[in-house]
């Protein structure tokens, strides 16, 4: 089942995937961009300063997104005992941590004019505030433990705890008095965005997919060349 | 065009300041990633040019370093 998953294979398409990916990124990014801060209307309640939705609203969702992956990746590793199930999920989630940390730091940004302060300890800043100490927690523990084995359990522990905090993150607002509004998008139901901001905003969101790809596949490479170079000296 | 990106009825620093963020923090982690990305490049091709014929010979019957020397050339 898993020949797909040999490395010799993945390598070959992993390393050349890269500069098409980044080029593509670079393409949706500036059409993105000129969607985000100058073709998309300004609201009605909070002008131009809910320009900053197009890029708070997917750092959260793709930070959200990535986490579940990782959680998927460490369970299906042990399951199915295939390092490269734990490979992947190392490689996702320093993109994973970063896109966490622009969604606190923008909604920070975009709390003061609307809301009038940069934090508060609301239910849904609080919990994304936790998946972030998740995240940094699973990259430390890759760091700190040389344990191949220990690492995996430790790792996948980590995510397992975290992902009870998704649902958590994304309910928030609905079982909690909190100053965020209710969700705007709904898959299953009809979204109560306008066409003219949800545009901008799907773009953007699919730029920052690809740019967690090309993050994904440099690392995973990097991780690849380690083992080899692991390899060449036990030769 | 211009006037629009500076002056968002006076929201502008907290836009650009998001936006500039975000942007910033895309070229740390890519910078990073490329950075160690290469190192581990190098230090594969410096390991591989030290083996003696022997080892290189068993090295290379391994598809994936081919391509790992093949993907370092290029780059």
């Amino acid at each position: 089942m898993f020949k797909f998953f040999s490395l010799n294979k993945i390598f070959k398409i992993t390393s050349k995937a890269p500069k098409y990916v980044l080029l593509l990124f670079i393409i949706v990014l500036s059409v993105g961009l000129t969607e985000a801060l100058i073709l998309s209307p300004e609201d009605y309640k909070q002008s131009d300063a809910v320009r900053i939705m197009y890029v708070h609203v997917p750092s959260a969702w793709i930070s959200l997104g990535i986490f579940s992956s990782l959680t998927l990746l460490s369970i299906s590793g042990f399951i199915f005992k295939n390092k490269n199930f734990f490979l992947m999920s190392k490689s996702l989630a320093p993109s994973g941590f970063v896109f966490n940390i622009i969604a606190l730091v923008t909604g920070a940004i975009w709390g003061k004019p609307t809301w009038g302060t940069w934090w508060a300890w609301d239910s849904r800043i609080t919990s994304m505030l936790i998946l972030a100490l998740f995240y940094a927690m699973y990259l430390i523990s890759w760091r700190i433990y040389d344990n191949q084995e220990k690492v995996f359990k430790i790792t996948t522990f980590i995510t397992i705890l975290g992902i009870i905090n998704v649902p958590i993150i994304k309910y928030s607002v609905d079982w909690w008095s909190t100053l965020h509004q209710p969700a705007s998008i709904n898959i299953l139901s009809k979204s109560s965005i306008h066409s003219s901001m949800l545009f901008p905003l799907i773009i953007m969101t699919a730029a920052f997919a690809l740019f967690s790809l090309l993050i994904f596949l440099m690392k995973y490479n990097t991780e690849l060349i380690k083992i080899k170079n692991k390899g060449l000296d036990r030769l | 065009m211009i006037n629009e990106l500076t002056f968002m009825n006076g929201y502008e620093a907290y836009v650009l300041s998001a936006f500039g963020f975000t942007l910033f923090s895309f070229l740390i982690l890519y910078v990073i990633t490329k950075v160690q990305f290469i190192k581990e490049q190098n230090k594969f091709v410096s390991k591989f040019g030290s083996l003696n014929s022997e080892k290189v010979k068993y090295a290379q019957s391994q598809r994936i370093n081919k391509e790992i020397l093949a993907n370092a050339a290029n780059n």
